[in-house]
């Protein structure tokens, strides 16, 4: 049994991360309001909506199994809480770190109307710091690591996120709001 | 631009606005007898009796806008003296001639809306100084304490709800308006703002009546107005007459035009050019919204520039209309991109290099504009713009063959 | 056809994410800016919101929610 839930947790955290990498993809694809795929834009928004939320169940389902499974030690505080863990407190709780900013990323845009754009879009840029957070959990902490197949899903997704934000990074305003020109506002 | 211009026996109504000798408190007093106060609420239909219509440009019934902020909680009552238009001189010259009928305005405006808090936004100058020295000298009567605040001096700064933003300590650009500002304005509080003018002649109501305020004027359009008249005129001024006064009395009262007259434009930048064949059509054209109407024109915040003949219209106009477009807030993508590429093709019209389909262009991209913005500086462009493709037709086609039927010269297109 | 609602366009808040008009074909189109558009019948009176009718009223509010920029607003006619 015990054995199950270790491989249940090491595999829903791979396709976490898989999920995360595809999300963060998604919402820059996003940002730049361009068509993806044969998506229009509204489908690119909801389909980067929909994804991190799987995600999210993902995630979810990777922390059960880790607490209820006796040889990983793993308690609720040390969830909450990063670097409260006993086993490898830096690699878990980084781990930790992530699961915070991805609810309140989720939560935030859940929220959207009622905070309103400007409160969640600063919440918002905590996307960037929660993807590194989980990649360098799930190198830290996995147990997996060694192995090559774990190494070549970690490099494509680091190199899908890098290229993703290098990409971020070439938006003109111009680009990121009809890819027409417009004249650069005064303020 | 000089002060009041006096020549009363050009217009047949006595000057009210402009009545006073001296701008101190005590000529103020003789002139126009103590302030009235009268209790909360009654000036309000004192005010709809009057039919006054705001001063500002918009010309909206005066009393609706009170009688809305009256209804919410505690109020905020600001006098508008931001005047923006460039061509518009006329809030300058009431505050320096008439500070305290402005602010005795103010004061019942807050009484009648129960506001304990009251703003002037004035445009840096001799309207601003007039108005301090004013209010120093009121220091102790007055109900409720009048702050004022310099304006910024561009063309959007007395919009509305930019005049808000500014004394809310925000930039002053004008904002979305899905709740209006007697409802919620300044803070979320509800606020009343009125031109100073407006503000001047509820002071003279309070005074005198409504059927008083009605002797001058038309019925749909009573009382007194200023106008600006500039432009192509012996010595332009600020002049106060009664709404359906002939063009050409106005002229008259700041010495008469200066040269052979085609075209005025009245209403500002915001406003329309109306063709003038001969001298007789001044005679004829009655400054009120009724008279003007048939011209597309409306007398606004009653600007008028007489252009003379052998003058290029269109140039006059595209040098403004480039204006306008530099003057976009830019915080609303219809504005932002269709007055420039507006501006460009009339100023291609002017030069004489514009394309065959030139007037479509400008008739399309005014349609692109209209109505499409958080307030309505694209609407008085495109207004602008249109006017003129109406009033000088025969020169627009002139121009798109290279010639400039006004000043008869051949235009050159840049290579 | 009965109008239930108004769209409203916060113009100082719309980017041109185009997103609206997209989800509401029917009512909206795209200026060469590529902002937001009423189509021509669709115009409520005043002028500058979009008639939304009561069987799109459902597709209203999801381009309300999908907007980027939370720019639209849906009010009583």
């Amino acid at each position: 049994m015990s054995a199950s839930l270790w491989y249940l947790a090491r595999g829903t955290g791979v396709v976490t991360l898989l999920l995360f990498t595809l999300t963060l993809v998604l919402g820059v694809t996003a940002r730049s309001r361009r068509p993806f795929l044969g998506l229009r834009r509204f489908g690119v928004a909801s389909v980067h909506r929909s994804v991190s939320l799987f995600a999210l169940v993902l995630l979810g389902l990777h922390v059960v199994t880790l607490l209820a499974d006796p040889y990983a030690q793993l308690h609720l505080v040390n969830i909450v809480l990063p670097f409260t863990s006993s086993y490898r407190p830096l690699w878990v709780g980084l781990g930790a770190l992530s699961l915070d900013a991805m609810l309140a990323l989720v939560i935030t845009s859940l929220l959207r109307e009622r905070i309103g754009h400007a409160a969640w879009r600063t919440v918002h840029w905590v996307a960037y710091a929660a993807w590194p957070a989980a990649f360098l959990h799930s190198l830290g902490s996995g147990t997996d690591s060694a192995t090559l197949w774990m190494r070549v899903v970690a490099a494509t997704c680091a190199v899908t996120v890098i290229a993703a934000v290098a990409w971020r990074y070439t938006f003109t305003p111009a680009e990121t709001t009809t890819g027409r020109p417009v004249l650069e506002p005064a303020r | 631009m000089s002060l009041t211009v006096d020549a009363p026996s050009a217009l047949d109504t006595a000057p009210r606005l402009l009545a006073a000798p001296s701008p101190d408190l005590a000529t103020h007093r003789a002139t126009f007898g103590e302030l009235p106060w009268q209790g909360r609420r009654r000036l309000v239909s004192e005010v709809e009796a009057s039919g006054l219509l705001g001063r500002g440009g918009a010309g909206f019934p005066a009393w609706r806008k009170m009688a809305a902020s009256a209804a919410g909680g505690e109020a905020v009552v600001i006098a508008n003296a931001a005047e923006g238009e460039p061509a518009s001189a006329k809030d300058a010259t009431l505050l320096s001639v008439s500070p305290h009928l402005v602010l005795d305005g103010l004061q019942l405006a807050a009484e009648a809306v129960g506001a304990k808090e009251a703003h002037l936004y004035v445009r840096p100058g001799r309207g601003e100084h007039a108005a301090r020295t004013a209010l120093a000298e009121r220091r102790g009567r007055d109900r409720v304490e009048v702050t004022v605040t310099r304006a910024s001096g561009h063309f959007l700064d007395g919009e509305e709800t930019a005049v808000i933003s500014a004394l809310e300590g925000r930039v002053a650009l004008p904002r979305d308006k899905r709740i209006p500002a007697p409802v919620s304005g300044m803070r979320g509080r509800p606020t009343l703002l009125h031109n100073v003018e407006t503000l001047a002649h509820v002071a003279l109501i309070a005074r005198g009546g409504s059927a008083w305020f009605r002797t001058a004027g038309t019925a749909e359009e009573p009382g007194t107005f200023l106008a600006t008249v500039s432009g192509d005129v012996a010595s332009p001024g600020v002049v106060e007459a009664g709404y359906g006064v002939p063009l050409a009395d106005l002229f008259a009262a700041v010495g008469g035009p200066s040269a052979d007259l085609q075209a005025v434009l009245i209403g500002g930048y915001h406003g329309a050019w109306v063709p003038l064949a001969d001298a007789d059509d001044a005679a004829r054209i009655a400054v009120s919204r009724a008279g003007l109407a048939p011209y597309g024109a409306t007398p606004g915040a009653g600007v008028v520039v007489a252009l003379r003949s052998g003058a290029c219209a269109l140039a006059a106009t595209s040098k403004v209309l480039t204006y306008l477009a530099g003057q976009s807030a830019r915080q609303c993508g219809p504005c932002l991109n269709g007055l420039p590429a507006l501006a460009e093709n009339f100023a291609a019209l002017a030069g004489g290099r514009a394309p065959r389909n030139c007037a479509q262009r400008v008739e399309r991209l005014s349609e692109l504009v209209e109505r499409r913005g958080a307030c309505h500086h694209p609407d008085g462009t495109a207004r602008l713009a249109r006017s003129a493709l109406r009033a000088f037709e025969e020169d627009v086609r002139a121009h798109l063959s290279g010639r400039c039927a006004a000043t008869g010269l051949m235009i050159v297109g840049r290579p | 056809m009965s109008a239930e609602k108004r769209l409203h366009v916060d113009w100082t808040s719309c980017e041109g994410a185009g997103l609206c008009h997209e989800l509401l074909p029917e009512l909206m189109e795209e200026d060469p800016w590529g902002y937001p558009m009423p189509r021509r019948d669709r115009t409520a009176p005043g002028g500058r919101d979009v008639l939304v009718p009561g069987s799109l009223v459902g597709h209203a509010q999801r381009a309300v929610r999908t907007c980027p920029r939370l720019a639209l607003s849906l009010q009583r006619v």
